[in-house]
Formats: structure tokens, C-alpha cells, sequence
């Protein structure tokens, strides 16, 4: 019997030496360590940022209200302590959605554990003029930064929170974890999706290249421009410098281009009709002509001041 | 001889070749007499022959600028991909894991003199990373045997280039490796999947000879600012700008529609849609290109 169990199992590995498995979808949510002290939690919303750690727990961004509960049993396969820090990167629904539903799945009770939820000051201003709708969504924010950096000693760590004026919106923070060393960059940076500059919000193309020319100087690639520094980038797949310079590159050359049409007297139709895009439409998802013309103004607009 | 026995030697009969049909083990020198001028010197600016390239990639390789490897300081030390190293100057040291217990293959390992490029492929059956995982240089590889072939299986590659003049092969791309050993020489047949830049699967080769005294050096590399710039600049073409994308056309006397690749240009039904084409009576460049040595442009 011995020998025939050994048999199999010799022969087995074989069977063993399988193809390798489609990748995962992204619809549910998973945990995916980066270094140091932080992971990654892809889920429907935006991409989180955790620091766990005895001192407790540090999110960045929070997903969507609908996905707190998975969200929520995510977070307790890394540690059974409070939720103390939540850092908004942005005044998006994806991004801030599930700040409530979370901390109330998560947070604690005792006045001196309350968490601190941290947004640069101008994304309360804009979600409270927006109005009833996104007023709830104001609620849970109760520290606001207007200075950058913002930063406190977390679980060890020094957690340095910056403001990215006029990028994404006018409220973007990218945030630092220094020891980590891991950059959670928020919607500035998307590596498969065109950026949306929102520009009803205070976004910017030259705000958002100032943003990522800023994280690509933060951040240290290790041999070879590898590793080093980790970008997590508001959507997508984890990231280092490498990644978000091909970004850069990208938003570069198309700004380029469409500053040249606008030099050459062309209309926002006529820009849209070159389609200055064409050579990326096939890599980033996303709308060309959305960003085109977003950038299209942005640069007509910032010429006129 | 015993029912035990047989068993038993039957046992590893079947097993044996699955651990290892072929050792690739050695220090291997390449070969050079595949594609030499586009290897050893470097591909000519808008060259794009041979390549099933869609509009995208034609379009970012003509508005690509040289100027960019040495501008930004993040290109100057940036090494190529594991589907392009292998063509690239690359003497090459295979190693391999074997499990002490098992005495099975876990694992091949390559490290290349360009970049110190080290690589690992699985043979112990694991899978790809997560979509959301972190892409490298030398991406994620795992292979199978197939016969006395091992096939090995690249995701998770960083965005990089199919040809060394602004080409692009995308982060989204598989590269599909054939592994074959005659003897003392090893053939790797190269197919890249890029559903971004290619219209269909790009297929190349290369082959080395086993060099046992062959020494691999350091390489080293440490980027610095080498010219002035204002703060932000990416140098490329803005389109239909590019001044250089007819040389190859001009020096090798090849007709420019057929120097901008494409599927199409790969077959030999192509040459009848050139209509009058004349080869140039003599070479005027790289007419020798087998090796370091011999490779002159005149």
C-alpha cells in the first residue's frame, strides 16, 4: 500500500505542474501586502490604503458604503484593533463613500480611540456646497488640513500627508508612509485609466503633472528602477516609479500636443477631431475625448488668467 | 526481480522525465547572426519592419525621442524587459533549484551581464499573481515541459519596448517562451501576446552556445542629471514632426510603407504589392553583422 501511495504521488507531480490560473477578478475584495507595515485593498470602490499596527489602524480612503462589511472583514484578517486614522485623498463618492459605514463597523466607542478622519479643508467646503446629498458624506470628515504637509506618528510611523492643489480637484492629498515607504497617491494617478481632471472642482493639468513630477520626486526606485518606493495608485494595479513615469509621460505628451493644436488656432472640435489621444486610447480606459477635452480647457482656461 | 521492485523502478521511469527532461544549466554566449545590426548596435530610428505593430504603436515609436534615455533621469538605468533580454547583449547563466528531498526541478534561473537581470522560472506549479500585483522588469514566469521543450509562461511585465527605438510592448502583454537544447546550443523561440500594440502574436529567435569559461561581469548603473532641463520635460516628436523616421528607408533602399511594419509586411504575399521594387545594387551599411567585432557600419 506504501509503495503504491508513493507511486502516485510520484507521478502525481506531474499533474502537479499545471498552467498558471487566470488572474482574479476584481469585483470582491482582497488584501495585498506592499512593505513594511501597509497593504493594498482592492475592491469595487477606489483602491484603500491600511497601516495596522498595535497603535491601531490607518486607512487611506474607504471604499464604498456598500462594501464596508467585506471591507470591514478584510481589514480583521490584519489586526482586531480600532480604526483611528481615516485620510480622504479626494472628495470622490468611490473614494470617501464608505467613511461612515466603515467606522461604524470598525471604529471605537471610547472617546479617547475616536478616529480622526482627514481631509484637505477644501474638500469639506466642496461637499458641503454641494448640497443635502453629499452634506451626509461631510458628516464623518472632523479634521481638516489646510497647511501641507499634515503629519502624526503612527504605529511608529511617520504619516506625512500632503496637499496637491489644483490636480485632480482642488482637495487631492497624496500621503507618505515614511518608514513603509509606500505612497498612497489617490486618483492623481491611475496607471490604466485615463486621470479625470475635474475641472467643476478645481482640477488642473498642469496641477496634475505638478502632482505626479512631486510623487516621482518623493519616491526612491530601488536597483535598475525597480521596487524602492511603492505607489498605490487610486485605481489599478500596485505601482512604483517606473509605472507612474510612463503615467506622467503619458499626460505629458498629450498636454504637448494639444497645447500645439491650440497654438495652431484649432477649436476644441477640431483638438477633439485630431484625436491627440490615439496612440494611448488603446491602453488607457476611459473616455479620449473626455480627457482631451478636459485638458483642452484646462490649458485655454489658465491661459486667460 | 520482486513485485516491489518493479514497481518501484517503474515509479521513477514515469517520474523521471517530468522533473527534467533537459538541464539548461550553464553559461551560454549568444549568437548574433539573427538580426545582428538591430542587436549590436542598435536598431535604426523608425525601423519598424518585421514588427505586427497597430496605428498606437506606430505612432508612439515615431513620436518617440532618443532624448528621453538620457533626460529623464528614471529611463537611464532602466533595464529590458525578460522578452526583450534575450536578444539584447546578453550573455547568460542558467541555474537551477533542485528539491533535496524530492530531487525535483522547483525552479531555472537566469541572470543576464545587461542590467544583472536576474530571473526566476517556477517549475513547481505555482500560480500567476493577483491582477492587482505589482509588475517588474523580468515579469512573473512559471513553464511546463513539453516534450524535451520547456515552455515558459511571462505575466506581470512592466511596460517596456518590443524594439529598442521607441516601439512599445505594454504592460498587458504575455510572452511565451520555447526553450530548446541541441547539444551545445540552445534555440529560445519568443512569442509576445500584446493585446495593446500587436495585431497578432509577435514571433522572434535566438540562440546561444554553451561557453563554459565564459566570466559574466558586474554591469552597475547609478542615474544622474546629465543635461539642463526645465522641470517636468519629456522629450518626443509632436506628430507628423519627426525627421529622422526616413533614413532607413533612404540608407537600405527598402520602401518606406514596408519600413512601418504591420502585420501584413510580415508575409511574403507583401512583396507583391511592391510593384517595381529594385534591391539596391550593393550594401552600403552593416553588411557584416555576426558579432561584436565585425559589426561596422561601413
Amino acid at each position: 500500500m506504501k509503495l503504491l501511495t508513493f507511486t502516485i504521488l510520484l507521478c502525481g507531480s506531474a499533474w502537479a505542474q499545471v498552467q498558471p490560473q487566470p488572474a482574479q477578478p476584481q469585483n470582491d475584495v482582497h488584501v495585498f501586502p506592499v512593505q513594511g507595515n501597509v497593504s493594498m485593498l482592492v475592491g469595487p470602490g477606489g483602491n484603500m490604503t491600511i497601516q495596522a499596527g498595535k497603535d491601531g489602524i490607518a486607512v487611506v480612503d474607504t471604499q464604498i458604503a456598500a462594501a464596508a462589511p467585506q471591507v470591514m472583514a478584510a481589514i480583521r484578517k490584519l489586526s482586531d484593533t480600532p480604526i483611528i486614522w481615516v485620510i480622504n485623498t479626494s472628495l470622490d463618492a468611490d473614494h470617501i463613500g464608505g467613511n461612515e459605514a466603515l467606522l461604524r463597523l470598525g471604529g471605537s466607542n471610547e472617546a479617547s480611540l475616536r478616529a480622526r478622519v482627514v481631509t484637505h479643508e477644501n474638500v469639506l467646503d466642496r461637499l458641503v456646497k454641494m448640497g443635502q446629498a453629499r452634506v451626509a458624506d461631510a458628516a464623518s470628515i472632523n479634521d481638516t488640513y489646510f497647511r501641507s504637509p499634515k503629519d502624526f506618528l503612527f504605529n511608529g510611523e511617520p504619516v506625512m500627508v500632503y496637499h496637491m492643489p489644483a490636480a485632480h480637484t482642488d482637495g487631492d492629498s497624496i500621503v507618505l508612509f515614511r518608514k513603509s515607504d509606500v505612497i498612497s497617491s489617490g486618483d492623481l494617478f491611475t496607471p490604466d485609466r485615463y486621470p479625470v481632471i475635474d475641472l467643476p472642482d478645481g482640477g488642473s493639468v498642469q496641477g496634475l503633472l505638478d502632482g505626479l513630477n512631486r510623487i516621482l520626486e518623493m519616491a526612491v526606485a530601488g536597483k535598475y528602477q525597480e521596487g524602492g518606493t511603492f505607489v498605490i495608485p487610486g485605481h489599478g494595479r500596485l505601482c512604483d516609479e517606473a509605472d507612474v513615469v510612463e503615467f506622467r509621460d503619458m499626460v505629458t505628451i498629450i498636454r504637448d500636443r494639444v497645447q500645439d493644436m491650440i497654438k495652431k488656432g484649432m477649436t476644441l472640435e477640431q483638438v477633439k477631431a485630431g484625436k491627440p489621444s490615439r496612440d494611448y486610447d488603446t491602453q488607457y480606459s476611459g473616455s479620449p475625448d473626455v480627457f482631451v477635452e478636459s485638458i483642452y480647457k484646462s490649458l485655454v482656461t489658465s491661459g486667460k488668467r | 526481480m520482486s513485485k516491489s521492485t518493479v514497481l518501484v523502478l517503474s515509479a521513477a521511469l514515469l517520474g523521471a522525465p517530468v522533473f527534467a527532461q533537459v538541464d539548461f544549466s550553464g553559461e551560454w554566449a549568444p549568437l548574433y547572426h539573427e538580426n545582428g545590426p538591430e542587436r549590436l548596435p542598435g536598431p535604426e530610428l523608425g525601423d519598424y519592419t518585421e514588427l505586427p505593430i497597430n496605428d498606437a504603436a506606430r505612432l508612439r515609436a515615431d513620436s518617440w525621442d532618443a532624448d528621453r534615455i538620457s533626460v529623464v533621469e528614471q529611463y537611464q538605468c532602466r533595464p529590458h524587459g525578460s522578452d526583450y533580454a534575450l536578444r539584447g547583449l546578453g550573455n547568460m547563466r542558467v541555474t537551477r533549484d533542485i528539491d533535496p528531498a524530492t530531487q525535483r526541478l522547483m525552479a531555472f534561473h537566469t541572470h543576464m551581464l545587461a542590467w544583472d537581470s536576474d530571473r526566476t522560472i517556477y517549475m513547481d506549479g505555482r500560480e500567476h499573481p493577483p491582477a492587482y500585483a505589482n509588475h517588474t522588469w523580468q515579469g512573473f514566469s512559471t513553464a511546463v515541459w513539453e516534450g524535451n521543450m520547456l515552455t515558459v509562461t511571462t505575466t506581470h511585465l512592466k511596460e517596456n519596448y518590443i524594439r529598442r527605438n521607441g516601439v512599445p510592448r505594454s504592460d498587458q502583454a504575455t510572452s511565451t517562451e520555447h526553450w530548446m537544447r541541441h547539444g551545445d546550443y540552445l534555440t529560445v523561440v519568443t512569442v509576445i501576446d500584446d493585446p495593446v500594440f500587436l495585431t497578432e502574436p509577435l514571433v522572434r529567435s535566438d540562440n546561444w552556445y554553451l561557453d563554459p569559461g565564459q566570466h559574466i561581469g558586474i554591469f552597475g548603473c547609478e542615474h544622474a542629471p546629465e543635461l539642463p532641463k526645465a522641470e517636468g520635460v519629456v522629450p518626443h516628436h509632436l506628430p507628423g514632426t519627426n525627421p529622422y523616421l526616413r533614413e532607413i528607408s533612404e540608407w537600405y533602399g527598402i520602401p518606406y510603407e514596408a519600413t512601418r511594419g504591420g502585420a501584413e509586411t510580415l508575409y511574403p504575399e507583401y512583396r507583391l504589392k511592391l510593384n517595381g521594387y529594385k534591391a539596391p545594387p550593393k550594401c552600403d551599411r552593416y553588411c557584416t553583422c555576426t558579432t561584436l567585432f565585425d559589426c561596422q557600419l561601413r
